[in-house]
């Protein structure tokens, strides 16, 4: 069943191909279950080259298949070839798996869009190039996928095309991450030219072979795919297109832009780990990156208004968590961190959006409040999202994967002390963040009244997505409680385990716990305090109105749009306002000269033989004169 | 075999006259005359591209088919053809384009119908003989005579501005032209000077051996001269203006085919004849491209009229060209190859639906058209794929020509490199801008139009499907061509070497690079 591996990104492609051309023929159930259908099988596909994996495994550790030969000419030999080691079967299965939950929970979110043949063919694209991007064996062929991913990205934010602010979004979301992507394909240029292959192991191998550790090769080669991964990432400093990519229905938003896309970069990493490890500054920088942008979007999330915002700023702070256990070496832990936030974040996206979908398309969450009783099912997933988000301590997934990549800074030999105080306030502030949603949206006073409960379709994905909010954090659990170790055992065939510091035992990790419970259980605390209606400063709900400088500043994301626009936006509309070549000026000039001359000239044609006759003579004498010289 | 190279040239040029007599018969007749002619020329060029790779295992000989007839032998003219890999896969993408083409004015060309489609065929004629003309005079009489066909297509059916437009067309391109003339003459008759009689020959011209100085100044004449039509800054002026007043049809063939002419006499005449003056000339011209690259896509990001924005990228992509073609490695010259195809494909592509649009709403302005998505989707849908196929999306052709420059350059000059791969970001603004501003937001133009035609649609399909072909599969057009540049690169190199102590870095770059790359 492994040579079936080549299936499961074809199938969706498959799906897309039949919807592009001929979606506009067929009914909308049928749309519906080409969309469906097609990632539904790729999962199936997944399942069974899985249990074919496990069963030689981990006696061998991954499995090659080349469809074709894409390139071959002039010593540049790059394959159509796939690549399953245990990282990519994990990113392979929270794709096909969660994706089919959301293509499913589309089916009855977009029922009554025209575009529903549209939507679903971009979502099968989408799923196809993200499956390409994690199960290709070459860096050119990663490329496609992540090229692939962007502009899926691209036409599902822009998908309702006839506002032009979603077009400004989606052009905006695109243009930012092809920056991070030109960096990622220079640094495939000098990989290239130093090592004649894009084979990602075999670039690594001669890598690690041919550069010493801190060179500066490495180094750059590591700041270019850095840039990549946070542009497709949402990180600091190209972080800037995500809230905005919220334009996006909201399915879109839990696929694309919390369960898989913005993971890439995480994959990326990880998928080059031996190449970061040449470059341990590089590393460091990571680290401090994941670090601010999980505060700064933490604060940003905070004060927003649009719910959806709310969970693109806790998607960039989560991530930001995935980038600082990657920066500290704790590789395993941020994939298991993109594990559980995949099932919970894309929960909560989902849970948002019938929520959205229950108040004719309301998104303010000043115009929500007492959905608890009209929405049960929605408020029940969704306060499990949001606790799984937080890290509510021993019952939530969030937790144990929070807690491992918190535990990791404490105890790695790469971190300092002051990044786990930041992680530790991010984590207060995630609970924070987190209820105040809860609070807002689902206690309180009636303010838009719901139209009910949304049909099978998409609870059905809620109820699954919520129980393994829950228990997928039961795969790694600390020693402290109950050690179980099947996670990074898994994932120690394809990523390197998590150095310690010496002296770290049980009793400092059973201390450093608690100070991460009691950071969570802070927030969501305070979060009751401010925000539950009925509590201490509860009863001021509505501050929608203030006007702060200071909120101003978080609620658009600590200024960064501002200051591109001045720095960048600015001076490019400036550069191409004028619309003329400035070359052509040149000739034009030209032209106007040898039409003044011509319009000179022709004013000594007079038609008076005295006047030719004396300038023959003149002539003459001049001649003369030339040759008397 | 001889006889049938004349045949590629000599059907469009023979079909010409009979397409303006069709227009008696039928008011279709020309349309199909040319459809056929250049049909029989695809098929033709096909079978000879098949022996050629059946040929090509016996290893040596440049020319797989060959004609060779005494003219002037006073002169040292003589009617010389050859056609290897290069010169197939050139004149398949002319027969098809020039097919596309014909399929683009089937509407809009409404007048004097034979006569157009006999300017077509004689312009497409003139083409062919350009990638077959293997005697300097034979070539460039060919060059010539493509030029005379395409000025009248634009002054006669072209928009209001054609008589600016097809005038600056001809002054530039002419003016071309004369630098090439007169370095082609002096060749000839340093030809004669060394062995006593003149030569046009290209063999024996390659052999000829020159002082460096006097490679230097006649390998810049034949740059420009076939810069201006590639085109590259400075001398790209002429197009935007040509390309927008243009009908539709000789606008594809000016971007499809024309401008690959001046590609292919970079890669055919200025670099194999004067690898002397290689190491001086290369980095300027590289730098020609970078700054080609970069400032068309700048403009194109500017402009507000469709057809002149797809010019402009038009002009950057050729920037990757010039970048490629003198990188010095074999990779960078396949790229280049991959690069002229994929283009060809995409902006004949890109054209048909500005013409679509065009013919539509009577305006090229993009500021009046948006949110066209729902009343022509198919037009829609087609301009996203080909705006993609422009930004470079990996998986379609356009990808494979941008990269395989890119990785096949990178070890000569890494700084332009990295500035040329800034054009990727603006390839997307100005690619997606298009888009936002026709298709997407708010409908300015309330008028209902007609959807494209299935033959129109049916037509960009097909020319979608190869772009996806060769995107996943470019071996079809590399394998072709491989051989020419394995020969290109190695007569380069050791022509270079015998002459020059390789002390500069740039020369010993393209020996490291070479031998890394040839097994």
């Amino acid at each position: 069943m492994l040579s079936l591996l080549w299936l499961i990104p074809v199938l969706p492609l498959a799906g897309f191909l039949l919807l592009a051309l001929c979606g506009g023929r067929l009914s909308r159930q049928h749309i519906a279950w080409v969309g469906c259908g097609s990632v539904g099988a790729a999962a199936v596909t997944t399942a069974l080259v899985a249990i074919d994996f496990f069963s030689l495994f981990p006696a061998r550790e991954f499995y090659q298949q080349t469809s074709w030969n894409w390139i071959d000419t002039s010593g540049m030999t790059v394959g159509i070839s796939w690549y399953l080691d245990a990282l990519s079967l994990l990113m392979v299965a929270v794709i096909t798996g969660i994706g089919f939950l959301i293509h499913l929970y589309s089916a009855e979110y977009m029922a009554h869009d025209d575009g529903y043949a549209r939507f679903f063919a971009y979502m099968n694209l989408f799923v196809a190039a993200m499956l390409t991007l994690v199960l290709a064996d070459n860096l050119l062929l990663l490329y496609l996928g992540w090229e692939g991913v962007g502009l899926c990205s691209y036409l599902l934010i822009g998908f309702w095309y006839r506002e032009p602010e979603y077009g400004t979004a989606a052009q905006k979301a695109f243009i930012v991450t092809r920056i991070g992507d030109t960096a990622l394909a220079i640094g495939l240029f000098i990989l290239f030219t130093q090592f004649k292959t894009l084979s990602i192991q075999q670039v690594q191998s001669l890598a690690t072979g041919a550069w010493p550790v801190g060179s500066n090769l490495a180094m750059i080669v590591a700041v270019l795919f850095l840039i990549g991964a946070v542009g497709k990432s949402a990180q600091l400093p190209l972080q800037v297109w995500l809230p905005d990519a919220m334009a996006g229905p909201t399915p879109v938003s839990a696929l694309i832009h919390a369960a898989t896309m913005v993971t890439a970069g995480v994959y990326l990493i990880a998928r080059m780990h031996h190449l970061f490890e040449l470059a341990p500054m590089v590393q460091e920088g990571i680290a401090v990156l994941g670090l601010v942008t999980l505060l700064l979007a933490a604060t940003s999330a905070l004060v927003q208004q649009d719910i959806k915002r709310v969970l693109a700023y806790s998607t960039m702070s989560q991530i930001g968590y995935m980038f600082l256990a990657l920066g500290v070496g704790a590789w395993p832990a941020a994939l298991f961190h993109f594990l559980t936030h995949s099932c919970f974040k894309a929960l909560l996206f989902l849970a948002a959006g019938s929520v959205i979908h229950s108040l004719h398309h309301e998104q303010n969450i000043f115009k929500m409040g007492g959905l608890r009783r009209h929405l049960p099912w929605t408020f029940w997933t969704f306060l499990i999202g949001a606790a799984a988000m937080s890290g509510v301590p021993l019952i939530t997934s969030g937790f144990y994967s929070k807690d491992w990549i918190l535990w990791s800074v404490w105890s790695s030999p790469l971190s300092h002390r002051w990044i786990w105080f930041g992680a530790l306030l991010g984590a207060m502030l995630t609970g924070l963040y987190s209820f105040r949603l809860i609070f807002r949206v689902f206690f309180g006073e009636v303010r838009t009244q719901p139209t009910g409960e949304s049909g099978l379709a998409m609870r059905l994905p809620l109820v699954v997505l919520a129980f393994l909010a829950l228990t997928v954090g039961f795969l790694e659990m600390p020693h402290t409680l109950g050690n179980v170790t099947l996670f990074s055992h898994y994932l120690s065939h394809a990523l390197p385990t998590t150095a310690l510091l010496p002296g770290m035992d049980e009793s400092s990790e059973a201390r450093e716990q608690l100070a991460v419970t009691v950071a969570a259980l802070l927030g969501i605390g305070l979060a009751a305090l401010l925000f539950l209606p009925g509590s201490l400063f509860g009863a001021r709900g509505t501050d929608q109105s203030t006007t702060h400088p200071s909120m101003t500043l978080l609620q658009g994301g600590w200024g960064f749009d501002r200051l591109y626009d001045r720095l960048f936006v600015q001076p490019w509309f400036a550069i191409t306002r004028n619309s003329s070549d400035m070359v052509d000026r040149g000739y034009e000039w030209l032209a106007v000269c040898a039409e003044s001359c011509h319009g000179w000239l022709s004013h000594t044609q007079t038609g008076q033989v005295r006047w030719y006759a004396a300038s023959i003579a003149v002539g003459t004498l001049m001649l003369l004169g030339l040759f008397a010289m | 075999m001889a006889m049938a190279l004349w045949l590629l040239i000599l059907i469009p040029i023979l079909a010409a006259p009979i397409a303006w007599m069709g227009q008696q018969w039928s008011r279709h007749a020309p349309r199909w005359i040319v459809l056929g002619a250049l049909a029989i020329d695809f098929i033709l060029a096909l079978w000879l591209g098949g022996q050629h790779s059946a040929g090509q295992a016996s290893g040596h000989g440049a020319w797989l088919a060959e004609s060779h007839t005494s003219w002037i032998p006073r002169w040292g003219i003589s009617l010389h053809l050859g056609l290897d890999g290069l010169s197939v896969v050139l004149i398949l993408l002319t027969a098809f384009v020039g097919i596309v083409a014909t399929i683009a004015s089937w509407t809009e060309i409404q007048s004097r119908v034979g006569l157009f489609h006999c300017q077509v065929l004689l312009a497409l004629g003139g083409v062919i003989g350009v990638f077959l003309a293997i005697d300097l005079f034979l070539f460039f009489f060919f060059w010539e005579l493509m030029l005379i066909p395409m000025y009248l297509l634009i002054v006669i059916w072209g928009h209001a501005q054609r008589r600016h437009a097809s005038f600056k067309f001809f002054l530039f391109t002419q003016a071309g032209s004369l630098v090439l003339l007169v370095a082609i003459v002096a060749l000839a008759l340093l030809h004669q000077q060394a062995t006593g009689r003149p030569s046009f020959d290209y063999a024996d011209l390659m052999g000829l051996t020159l002082t460096s100085e006097m490679a230097r100044w006649l390998m810049l004449a034949f740059l420009i001269g076939f810069l201006v039509k590639l085109p590259a800054p400075p001398f790209h002026t002429w197009l935007p203006d040509t390309y927008a007043e243009a009908p539709t049809g000789a606008t594809i063939i000016l971007a499809g085919i024309l401008a690959k002419t001046g590609a292919y006499g970079l890669l055919r005449f200025t670099l194999p004849l004067f690898p002397e003056a290689l190491n001086e000339v290369a980095p300027i011209a590289m730098g020609l491209g970078v700054v080609g690259i970069l400032y068309a896509a700048v403009l194109a990001c500017a402009q507000t009229d469709i057809k002149r924005l797809v010019a402009y990228s038009s002009i950057s992509h050729m920037g990757f060209i010039l970048l490629g073609a003198f990188a010095g490695t074999e990779l960078a010259l396949q790229g280049v190859m991959m690069q002229m195809v994929a283009h060809g494909l995409s902006t004949a592509g890109l054209f048909l639906l500005a013409g679509a649009l065009e013919e539509r709403y009577q305006t090229r302005n993009m500021g009046q058209m948006g949110g066209l998505w729902s009343v022509t989707p198919r037009l829609a849908t087609m301009t996203l794929f080909f705006a993609c196929a422009s930004l470079g999306l990996p998986g379609l052709a356009n990808f494979i020509g941008e990269f395989l420059v890119l990785f096949g350059s990178y070890a000569t000059q890494p700084v332009m490199i990295i500035l040329a791969s800034l054009g990727m970001v603006m390839a997307a603004i100005y690619s997606l801008g298009m888009m936002q501003r026709t298709f997407f937001g708010r409908q300015q133009d309330t008028r209902t139009a007609s959807d494209l035609s299935n033959v129109a649609f049916g037509t960009l399909l097909f020319i979608a499907g190869l772009q996806i072909w060769l995107g996943l599969y470019p071996k079809a057009v590399l394998t072709t061509t491989k051989p020419v540049m394995e020969q290109l690169i190695q007569h380069a190199l050791v022509s270079a070497n015998t002459i020059h102590v390789p002390s500069e870095s740039l020369l010993s770059s393209h020996i490291v690079t070479s031998q890394g790359s040839t097994p």
